[in-house]
């Protein structure tokens, strides 16, 4: 499981539109790159993120390599109800991460 | 005089090898019109509304912060669905698709993207309806990302 940091901010008001800050540790690796005895790395990206909040999908990503490594994304979401932003992600590995965070609505 | 003709001769032959040979000219560029058109089924994205903000010198193409906005009120009647982002010099010229909907509130997302040479960056937006719109950004790249396979 790759790791990763949600961030959410720590109080919205209902109908705010809030920016949500998503970082996963991944190396990215492009495919192109050759190791110490030249041997060519294989491609291992994160080629998928999604987003939910409250229950439905807010933000939607597909990746490849020329994405940073350690990919961070920032986006918006409108602040509705109090409940969990959750944002998943699957690499060409197959390795899942996932990392949440309580939204707080008032 | 013979020896100097050579000479002469020989060094222009060895500038010309060696251009191609550079890391910049080995990139193809991808025509981002076909990719444009293969995306929205051929029809012809609106200029403006899409604003690509990029630096405008990258010192580290590893590492080239990108930020997108769309004029757009996200409503459900009128909201970005898509926002693809395409590059003319990575050797892969998709670098990401972001989706988007009425929940985003704003039609804004900022990332990191590698860079390969200095290029223009593409990002075709597709909105509700059917419609689209693209807009662009110049980058100079001092440091190349992808073409550089490390000491």
């Amino acid at each position: 499981m790759t790791l990763g940091r949600i961030q959410v901010p720590p109080a919205a008001r209902a109908g705010e539109v809030v920016e949500i800050r998503l970082l996963i540790q991944h190396p990215m690796e492009p495919g192109f790159r050759r190791d110490a005895n030249g041997r060519l790395i294989p491609m291992n990206v994160v080629n998928a993120v999604a987003c939910r909040y409250g229950g439905r999908e807010v933000f939607r990503a597909e990746l490849g390599p020329g994405v940073a490594a350690n990919p961070y994304f920032a986006f918006w979401v409108r602040a509705e109800a109090s409940g969990e932003v959750s944002a998943e992600w699957l690499d060409d590995a197959g390795v899942r991460g996932a990392v949440q965070a309580q939204l707080v609505v008032s | 005089m013979k020896r100097r003709g050579f000479l002469r001769a020989a060094g222009a032959a060895a500038a010309a090898a060696s251009l191609p040979a550079s890391g910049q000219a080995l990139l193809p560029r991808h025509d981002i019109a076909a990719l444009v058109a293969e995306i929205t089924g051929g029809a012809v994205p609106e200029r403006g509304g899409v604003t690509v903000e990029l630096p405008s010198l990258a010192e580290n193409g590893n590492f080239v912060p990108l930020r997108i906005r769309v004029a757009s009120p996200m409503t459900a009647e009128d909201h970005v669905t898509a926002l693809h982002v395409l590059s003319e010099r990575n050797p892969r010229p998709r670098i990401a698709t972001f989706r988007l909907g009425p929940p985003s509130g704003r039609a804004e997302v900022a990332t990191r993207v590698r860079l390969a040479v200095a290029q223009k960056v593409t990002v075709l937006a597709a909105l509700s309806g059917g419609r689209f719109r693209v807009g662009e950004a110049e980058v100079f790249v001092t440091s190349a990302a992808c073409i550089d396979e490390g000491a």
